[in-house]
């Protein structure tokens, strides 16, 4: 019955026409480079937005052409921060890393000619892009961006403008864009999952995959459920604030001086929980793929093979499974019960076994290696080294005691930055450094790439390292002004540098950009496998065909990492070559 | 060697899916009219409802705990929500009607089993026409509440009761839909076969829910 609705041709092509190719494609190489390039516009978006934040707390009454009365009042300020956080954790963090290189090379990983479900990959490419138009938008409509951060608490963020500008229209937006953003994760993830459950190569068992497909799986697992209690959550906030329900909204609140009416007594803890249980899940996922990504580089670069294969497997696996255990520690001053408090930090500091894990299999994999310092390999320690000065910063803010201390500071914006902000991006420079000659069968300038590795390197210290100091200092984070306070004037040196370090920063990105739209129009023409990389995408034309591998799909016969093996001919053996193939080459070497 | 090893892949492969049908074969013979649609395997799309179904559970989860949540909120505003007289009869029936629902599923199910393709429709049919029954009968339970004076908005209980329903009601809308499209418009990519089979697992999943939802709601008077 199927096989007569299914056209048979000899080879698959892809589409002729350049809308079906290019646009609407339901081709996954095409969807990831949407994603890639959604991300590429929401960055620039989310880096300016925070440049002016930066701007704004060094020169705060400095004179701004573009902003009505030339003075940037603090809700214009807090609108910045809401805007910068969503955009740069929804559509950068979580488009980038699973939405792009998660598309592209997933299915080539395994593989697969494409995703299980092209045409629900690609709707969910374009439910994504509409939440972002949806989240522009917010700028532009009355009153502006919403000002109740990325996480949207409420009573801020349920009762409409009366709260605030942004807290009408633009909050309704937030809301809209999150909710169709929610949708279009769930539809990717089940796309993520069945394909890697159903598409895989034959041989390709569970213990043959890439460590980046283990990523990206466990990754897609986290967003099926977490991003459906956040979209529940966000249906009562919306009731919250149209319908007159109480939700959220606790009883007798009175704002700029008026009674808000009708409220029965709801509890603002109650979303903190709804929003925390994704939120945090939500911090891995941003964060998964790039330890994916680091770990298949390390391996690729130092010529040997992952220290630890299974552990790495394991502990993603393990941070997955944790990750959905300790959301409360964003809450320990929200006036939750101090022994639930002590749970989650027990729960949350033992997360730190299976990072520590990864940590010590990266330094292994290194350890005695053939290093090649290449700008994807640079990247991908620069992600370990941002990953641990990040993360033992979680140690202290996982203990309620000092978390009490620090939490309303910039110790915290410093710990998250590193940690998930900076460290994400670094999986994301590396992949894209990595996979560039795949993707568009050109190379990139490696020493363009070298000098943007070591100016964001440096300067990404230079920006977040200080703020430790300013936060335990007692540096409010959230305040667009803290010149008031006399006891914090001591720290405008500090803020002067991390300023300054932000826009150098910024500027060498842009090294970033003329290194890629240059090397994507006349970058020397890559090979096959430039890296001499073991996994199928390096087993194909670059860029691949439509199909992938010109319909001669390949058959898995090795794990993923046979680098350096004693007694194969080169220092790579590829998943797809048969034991008879490499014992073919083995032998011609022998004779010569 | 070579052929042993891609058996023994092939065979470890299909194992670790677990689920049914072969191993992943067809790759290779070229068939792709949209390209890489066609050399989906057939269970994909079960395993793919049994994940989307894992993320609607979770979905109902966030409600039915924030509920629980919000029950034993310190303000204690939480009003009982008596499920009593003529709603409780309402609601009763509309379970029985779902529930019916999927008894008429499985008898189309092994009509189209059993190749009575007039005998599959009928069924398939009735099947969606209980499911609007039991969205009609959910206005008219709605209908009681607004009599009884309780909307939307008058406390947490009936706020919870409304998003339940309505949100269960929204995905019944779309299984009836999915059920409609099964039967007039045949799937290009999908094995008529496939497309009964992970409609009636999604119609079953949303009864199950409901059953749940039921108890949920009933014992929330107290």
């Amino acid at each position: 019955m199927s096989s007569s609705l299914h056209p048979v041709h000899a080879a698959p092509r892809a589409p002729s026409g350049f809308w079906r190719r290019y646009i609407f494609s339901t081709n996954h190489k095409v969807i990831g480079l949407q994603y890639y390039f959604l991300a590429l516009v929401a960055v620039t978006v989310g880096i300016v937005l925070s440049l002016l934040m930066r701007f704004h707390l060094v020169w705060p009454r400095a004179h701004l052409p573009f902003i009505s009365g030339g003075l940037m009042r603090p809700e214009q300020y807090l609108a910045l921060m809401t805007m910068h956080g969503t955009i740069m954790v929804f559509f950068v963090l979580t488009t980038a890393p699973l939405g792009a290189f998660g598309n592209y090379f997933l299915p080539i990983q395994i593989g697969a000619p494409d995703m299980a479900f092209p045409r629900l990959n690609m709707m969910s490419f374009w439910l994504t892009l509409l939440a972002f138009a949806c989240m522009l938008s917010a700028f532009f409509v009355q009153g502006g961006a919403p000002i109740s951060g990325w996480t949207a608490y409420p009573p801020l963020s349920g009762l409409g403008s009366i709260t605030g500008p942004g807290e009408g229209m633009g909050q309704t937006m937030w809301i809209v864009s999150i909710g169709i953003f929610c949708f279009a994760s769930l539809l990717a993830s089940i796309n993520f999952i069945s394909t890697t459950i159903e598409m895989r190569a034959p041989g390709m068992h569970l213990m043959r995959m890439p460590l980046t497909v283990w990523a990206w799986f466990v990754t897609a697992v986290m967003s099926l459920l977490s991003f459906g209690v956040l979209l529940a959550a966000l249906i009562m906030l919306m009731l919250d604030r149209s319908a007159g329900t109480s939700f959220f909204i606790p009883y007798g609140l009175v704002v700029n001086g008026e009674l808000q009416a009708g409220r029965s007594g709801g509890w603002p803890l109650l979303w903190e929980h709804l929003f925390w249980f994704f939120g945090h899940p939500e911090v891995y996922i941003a964060i998964l793929p790039g330890m994916g990504v680091t770990s298949h580089i390390i391996s690729n670069f130092s010529r040997k093979p992952v220290f630890g294969y299974r552990a790495m497997a394991g502990t993603l696996c393990a941070i997955g499974f944790l990750g959905f255990l300790l959301w409360g520690h964003h809450m320990f001053v929200s006036g939750m019960n101090p022994y639930s408090s002590l749970a989650f930090s027990a729960l949350t500091l033992s997360i730190g076994v299976p990072s520590a894990v990864k940590t010590f299999n990266w330094l292994g994999t290194m350890w005695g290696g053939k290093i090649h310092f290449d700008t994807p390999m640079l990247f991908s320690i620069g992600f370990v080294s941002f990953f641990v000065t990040g993360g033992l910063s979680g140690i202290f803010l996982a203990q309620p005691a000092l978390d009490n201390m620090l939490h309303a500071t910039y110790y915290v914006v410093a710990h998250f930055h590193l940690v998930m902000a900076v460290a994400a991006i670094f999986g994301i420079f590396s992949a894209t450094y990595y996979w560039f000659p795949k993707m568009f069968g050109r190379m990139m300038n490696e020493t363009l790439g070298k000098l943007h590795f070591w100016l964001t390197f440096v300067g990404a210290y230079c920006i977040f390292m200080p703020m430790h100091f300013v936060g335990l200092y007692g540096g409010i984070r959230r305040y667009a002004d803290w010149t008031g306070a006399d006891y914090l004037a001591a720290l405008r040196p500090l803020h002067m540098f991390m300023t300054i370090a932000a826009f150098a920063t910024a500027a060498a990105q842009l090294i970033f950009f003329y290194n890629f739209f240059k090397s994507l129009a006349s970058g020397a023409k890559a090979p096959e496998d430039p890296w001499r990389g073991t996994t199928l995408e390096w087993a194909t034309a670059s860029p691949p065909p439509v199909d992938n591998f010109a319909g001669d799909y390949p058959h898995v016969f090795r794990g993923p990492y046979e680098y350096s093996v004693p007694g194969a001919p080169d220092d790579y053996t590829p998943q797809h070559l048969s034991p008879s193939e490499v014992a073919g080459a083995a032998e011609g070497d022998g004779n010569v | 060697m070579s052929d042993s090893a891609i058996a023994e892949g092939a065979g470890i492969g299909a194992g670790a899916t677990g689920s049914n049908g072969g191993g992943i074969a067809g790759y290779g013979n070229g068939r792709g009219d949209e390209l890489g649609a066609s050399q989906t395997p057939q269970r994909a799309y079960v395993t793919g409802m049994v994940i989307a179904l894992s993320g609607i559970a979770m979905f109902f989860m966030a409600l039915i705990s924030a509920a629980v949540v919000r029950r034993g909120s310190p303000s204690g505003d939480w009003r009982p929500l008596a499920v009593s007289g003529w709603l409780a009869r309402i609601l009763w029936l509309n379970t029985l009607v779902l529930l019916g629902s999927s008894a008429t599923m499985l008898q189309a199910r092994s009509r189209a089993r059993a190749g009575d393709e007039i005998g599959f429709r009928r069924w398939w049919i009735a099947t969606s026409v209980l499911g609007l029954c039991f969205l009609a009968g959910q206005l008219l339970a709605w209908r009681q509440l607004v009599f009884a004076g309780l909307y939307l908005a008058t406390n947490p209980s009936s706020s919870f009761f409304y998003l339940i329903t309505a949100a269960h009601g929204v995905h019944l809308a779309g299984g009836i839909i999915a059920l409609l499209v099964v039967a007039f418009h045949p799937a290009r990519r999908m094995a008529r076969g496939t497309a009964v089979e992970i409609a009636s697992m999604y119609w079953h999943a949303m009864d199950a829910i409901w059953i749940f939802l039921f108890f949920f709601l009933l014992s929330g008077g107290r």
